[in-house]
């Protein structure tokens, strides 16, 4: 499900590469990343690659295609190390889909043995690493090997292009299957000096589904051997200097969060309002705030910009669908994102305090976010300082106002006869 | 907190030196800033919950009420009024629009959108919990003027800063305490000023905004009915102590007719408002003043002996008509079994009708009598200075000071009935506490004046702005008389003496020169005893203050829904586990899902975990609630059939025994019994106690042990120490290790505060066929007998 790091190096010739993946792993794809190795062993150096996705016209039941754009065009019969990093969130199915409380839960990871691809393929191995010894089952594509925590499918040699051979591997995995199905983090930035972050998170336990009974008895006592696919506290990583940080959900404060704050970065470690078993949900909001020198900078053209984290600050959850809304102050314009990754875009308008036309919003969604998308990105706007008066005036002209008419109406005889 | 005592002193210090004018400006600018502080006062000391716990909604009721507000603020008040409410009371429903006082629903939702419209983004549940205190600020400002109207503003400033800090009503009104009697209070007391304005005044102004000042009370609180007989206990006061006068006829005859067109626009209240006995009172004293009113005028465009001819013929023929009248309306009233009163108006009257005749309103501990170490925590110091209060009120005595002293004689009638009603009786106690202690200063700081030298050759000095002249104890009599008395009496002097009664100008001829004898007669206490006196009343005062900042700080501000406890290192810990709970509920189960567990948390279940309840705090229907409770203490399987054929899906249980929480149903369960027996009859009360005793432990009775509500509660409790030591009890458990074979365990909370069942389905019915027809034959013969039992089949 998460973080199933899958890695493979191929060896190709072109001045493009395809790199191919099937229709169902392509809807779970969080991220791709690819790397150029030169030099020998040691001495290894890297160099980024841009992927983009394409279609792919001639491959088979509609798997999805993405294009590396290589630095240096491959001649024929050269060679190249190409290192592709992917990942992929729910790649995990648990089976059996539900346990009581006290069964570990087992999933099966479906896989090909043969990496797909629109290249004819000299030599291939893969390797599967599961996170505990305790392997159920896994299928055969000889030669296969298994040692302790490692599966080793291959080395296959001289397969033709798109060739598939589905493995399926049942093994225990007890790791806490957190998934964010929804976070809508909202940055608002206030000109007086304050970065005010709220998220809100919908939380649930992907894994397998709690079957009937829920005893406190068995989960008090015996932690070790009741409920240990559940998890009932979460990491979140915070910038340094965080302030007055709370942790409520719609019926009021959660009181088990604990923070911790150094001078490099800030935990707040939470406990959701009970443990989560498999299939549970539960909701909650962060919220904290930060100094603005740390994160709006003053670009050379004028315009200001907001460097902030992309992603979620939970650790160890995948987040199915994240929003992204930045509040910029009321009176600013022309903003503009620039993220490294590709994400949706769109602007919307929110009243707060006192507003009278409203501040822009610049919102971003991105489905299927992994840890590896907490990387900085930038939007740039630009902002008048004077704004930033017209609510303190406004008070005071309405207080002003008042005493006026006071008076006014302590010196005026408004009644019809006199007497 | 040093605001009562400047209120009084504050004046003084300016009264010597400047001219009459400017005196009056420093004075009204100076009242002005206490008055601000003292509404500082009043929403700050009532913080203590946010500032303590956290921002949240308190108890059962204020949960109710929030949730209207949200429905409200979300839907409008138009669906508002035809909200159904589909989620509670399965299968029933209520309609909420009809059967809610609207008034703090309305004011909240009002504030929100002001705001929400200014583009200040509050959330609902904000405005909610600062409603209370924000209202008790003004409930201190309408204690002034009523005061004020009564005594002048020095009584009046001491009334608004003892009634700002009353613990009674901070107990209601406590952040967070989003509740009707919140902004009832206010309602009560600025509708008693309103009517006292108006008798004073006679200003048909200010009698509109009375009948105004009612509705928004009648919008509020069920308690609007004491206004609507205080008020004409009061009238018919006034009249039997010949004291009628025009003012008094447009104080009244306006709210009547006025208010009740008003009352009747209310849904919840509708016809009642001329239907029930609660509100005959108002009419009846409606048709004695119209009489009195005639008699009166008659009485002035005869001569004497024609009047006395006229009046024989009246009597006599009036006699008649009143006694046909009457005899008519008790036949009406007492055809209805409750003669007209609804169940709590009869557990006023008679404080022993609920435990006899209703368990479920003798079940709620706030319907319970007071006892007297209540009266001293809820309104401490205020319970010795009201009979002195009482007595200033008698000096002289006016309509409204008559009024005061009326409204504390039944208020102290009402709060000994029901704990509850200590609430009505705290702005009143407060009233009399400021007046006696307002007067106390004012003769004790007169005779230091009077005494130290420099100043006593110029007794001038000694008369004060506003107020009062007041004679020492010695010669028995004293005067005091408002500065807004006088030109009133001046005024009624100047009236047609034909439109006036002799009486009254007797009274007047006799008022008129009371104040400047008074000032020449003006007798003073010894200083040492006045400044020992002045010192201990500012003691008393301190003393209160003290108290009141514990009580509001300690004793009233817990939310309820939250628990904490102090461990011996000093560490606070909390109990969470409601709210566990209902955050369990609302995410984890189906929206559509029934949820079964006593009526007490209904409001919460519906609230917070959005789930549909059975029964709930308006306990409208006493026949279902007794259904639930015939479940909770029926066996295993009579229970599920019980709970099943109500579509129910999970049980909710409080249990305390774990950590010692010791409201939990366990502790609630005889009411359970009494009132399902109630209704019920198979149900009986002593087959779950052992020689009149109520007990879990291994003496318990086996229809005890075996009940739903044991089992639930104690399910593998035993397994938590071995022992199965319940923390409330203080006893092991009688009934330690058994199964559930219709209910299964489906989450308890951290410190096992809340544990959910759900209801096993249905059994398959794929057996032999010897089996079959068995078991097929039990059940229906069990349904026979089940028949009676339960109402659902």
């Amino acid at each position: 499900l998460s973080l199933s790091q899958v890695e493979n190096t191929g060896k190709a010739a072109a001045s493009d590469v395809l790199l191919a993946f099937p229709p169902t792993e392509a809807e779970h794809l969080a991220e791709v990343k690819a790397q150029a190795a030169s030099g020998k062993k040691r001495k290894k150096t890297y160099a980024h690659l841009i992927v983009e996705p394409t279609d792919v016209p001639d491959a088979p039941n509609g798997a999805k295609g993405f294009r590396l754009a290589l630095h240096n065009p491959l001649s024929p019969g050269e060679t190249t190390t190409i290192e592709v990093l992917y990942m992929l969130t729910h790649s995990m199915e648990p089976f059996p889909a539900e346990i009581s409380q006290s069964d570990p839960q087992l999933v099966y990871y479906r896989d090909s043995a043969y990496i797909l691809s629109p290249y004819r393929i000299k030599q291939q191995t893969t390797f599967i690493k599961t996170p505990s010894t305790n392997v159920q089952s896994f299928s055969r594509v000889e030669p296969t090997n298994r040692a302790g925590m490692e599966l080793k499918y291959g080395p296959y040699e001289d397969l033709p292009a798109y060739s598939y051979s589905p493995v399926l591997v049942h093994f225990e995995n007890n790791n806490p299957f957190a998934v964010v199905e929804e976070l809508v983090r909202e940055v608002e930035i206030s000109h007086w000096g304050n970065l005010q972050i709220t998220e809100h998170y919908t939380l649930a336990h992907g894994g397998a589904k709690l079957k009937g009974v829920f005893s406190r008895v068995d989960y008090q006592s015996r932690p070790s051997a009741s409920g240990v696919s559940s998890f009932k506290n979460l990491l979140a990583r915070l910038p340094p200097r965080v302030h007055s940080v709370y942790y409520r959900d719609e019926i009021g404060n959660i009181s088990s969060s604990r923070l911790r704050t150094d001078s490099r970065k800030s935990e707040l470690e939470i406990e959701p309002r009970y443990p989560l078993f498999g299939g549970w949900k539960s909701t909650f909001i962060i919220g904290y705030g930060l100094p603005l020198e740390d994160f709006l900078f003053e670009s050379t053209d004028g315009k200001r910009y907001l460097n902030f984290t992309f992603g979620c600050p939970l650790s160890g959850t995948v987040v199915d669908k994240l929003t992204l809304k930045v509040v910029l102050p009321e009176g600013s314009k022309d903003p503009s994102a620039v993220i490294p990754f590709p994400v949706e875009e769109h602007m919307e308008t929110k009243y707060s305090y006192l507003d009278v036309v409203g501040r822009p919003v610049l919102v971003l969604e991105k489905k299927n976010v992994v840890p590896e998308h907490n990387i900085p990105f930038q939007v740039y706007y630009t902002f008048n300082p004077i704004f930033m008066l017209a609510e303190p005036l406004m008070l005071v002209s309405t207080v002003f106002f008042l005493f006026a008419s006071c008076v006014a109406y302590l010196h005026i005889d408004i009644s019809i006869r006199k007497g | 907190m040093a605001s009562p005592e400047s209120a009084v002193n504050g004046p003084t210090m300016t009264a010597g030196a400047a001219s009459k004018s400017l005196r009056n400006a420093f004075g009204g600018v100076i009242a002005f800033i206490i008055l601000v502080l003292i509404g500082v006062l009043a929403f700050s000391i009532r913080l203590f919950s946010v500032i303590k716990y956290e921002s949240v909604i308190h108890e059962f009721d204020p949960y109710f009420n929030y949730r209207v507000t949200q429905f409200l603020s979300k839907n409008g008040i138009y669906d508002f009024w035809n909200w159904f409410d589909d989620r509670t009371w399965y299968p029933l429903g209520r309609v909420i629009g009809g059967t809610v006082y609207p008034g703090l629903t309305l004011t909240a939702g009002t504030i929100w959108k002001v705001v929400n419209s200014l583009n200040i983004p509050l959330s609902v549940e904000t405005v909610c919990v600062f409603t209370a205190p924000i209202f008790s600020a003004f409930a201190s400002w309408a204690a002034y003027l009523l005061t004020k109207e009564v005594k002048g503003p020095g009584a009046g400033l001491t009334a608004a800063a003892l009634l700002a800090m009353v613990p009674s009503y901070i107990s209601r009104s406590v952040a967070g305490s989003y509740d009707n009697e919140a902004v009832a209070i206010f309602a009560l007391v600025f509708t008693f000023y309103l009517y006292i304005k108006t008798l004073n005044t006679g200003s048909l102004f200010y009698a509109t905004l009375n009948a105004l000042a009612y509705f928004y009370m009648v919008c509020s609180w069920g308690g609007y009915t004491f206004i609507i007989n205080l008020i004409p206990m009061h009238v018919l006061l006034c009249i039997v102590t010949g004291r009628y006068s025009s003012r008094l006829y447009i104080a009244y005859a306006p709210l009547v007719v006025l208010g009740t067109l008003l009352a009747s626009l209310v849904p919840v209240v509708g016809f009642n408002a001329v239907l029930t006995s609660e509100h005959f009172a108002s009419f009846l004293v409606f048709i004695i003043i119209h009489v009195v009113a005639l008699a009166y005028y008659i009485k002035g465009i005869l001569s004497p002996k024609m009047f006395k001819v006229a009046v024989t013929l009246v009597v006599s023929a009036g006699l008649a008509v009143c006694c046909a009248v009457i005899a008519i309306l008790i036949a009406v009233v007492a055809s209805s079994p409750t003669k007209g009163w609804s169940g709590r108006s009869l557990t006023l009257l008679d404080p022993t009708y609920a435990s006899k005749y209703i368990p479920i309103i003798a079940s709620v501990s706030e319907h319970q009598p007071p006892t007297w170490p209540s009266y001293f925590m809820d309104i401490n110091v205020l319970a010795f200075l009201v009979p002195a209060g009482i007595i200033a009120c008698f000096m002289p005595l006016t309509d409204s000071s008559s009024f005061v002293i009326l409204y504390i004689v039944t208020s102290v009638y009402f709060s000994g009935v029901m704990v509850r009603l200590m609430l009505v009786l705290a702005p009143a106690a407060c009233i009399l506490s400021g007046i006696a202690l307002s007067e106390a200063f004012n003769v004790l700081t007169r005779s230091i004046k009077f005494q130290l030298p420099g100043i006593a050759g110029n007794p001038s000095i000694a008369v004060r702005m506003w107020c009062i002249m007041s004679t020492s104890k010695e010669n028995g009599s004293s005067t005091v008389v408002a500065p807004n008395d006088i030109p009133k009496t001046e005024e009624a002097a100047k009236e047609k003496p034909a439109k006036k009664n002799r009486k009254k100008e007797k009274e007047n001829v006799e008022k008129k020169p009371t104040p400047s004898k008074t000032e020449k007669r003006l007798l003073v206490l010894p200083l040492e005893a006045s400044v020992i006196a002045v010192l201990l009343l500012v003691l008393l005062g301190a003393f209160y203050v003290v108290h009141c900042v514990w009580a509001a700080a300690e004793a009233y501000s817990a939310p309820s829904i939250v628990l904490t406890s102090h461990s011996n290192d000093g560490g606070l810990h909390v109990f969470d586990d409601f709210r566990e709970a209902y955050s369990w509920l609302s995410h984890n189960t189906d929206v559509d899902d029934k949820v079964a567990s006593w009526w007490d948390y209904g409001y919460q279940t519906t609230a917070m975990a959005n789930r549909t309840v059975l029964v709930d705090n308006n306990t409208w229907n006493n026949t279902h609630i007794a259904t639930v409770g015939t479940a909770m203490s029926s066996p295993e399987k009579q229970a599920w059939e019980i709970f099943h054929s109500l579509d129910v899906k999970y049980v909710l249980v409080v249990f305390g025994g774990v950590v010692g929480y010791p409201s939990d149903d366990i502790n609630k369960f005889l009411w359970m019994v009494r009132i399902g027996g109630g209704v019920f009859p198979h149900i009986k009360e002593p087959d779950y106690l052992r020689d009149g005793q109520y007990r879990i432990d291994a003496q318990a009775t086996p229809t005890m042990l075996n009940c739903l509500m044991y089992k639930l509660s104690y399910f593998r409790f035993v397994e938590t120490d071995g022992k199965g030591f319940d923390r409330v009890r203080r006893t092991e458990i009688g009934k330690k290790h058994f199964k559930l074979t219709h209910f299964e365990e489906v989450f308890t909370t951290h410190h096992w505060m809340v544990r959910i069942y759900k209801l096993k389905p249905q059994r398959n019915r794929i057996r032999g066929k010897t089996k079959k027809s068995k078991s097929s034959r039990s059940v229906s013969s069990k349904r026979d007998v089940r028949g009676k039992r339960n109402p659902w089949h």
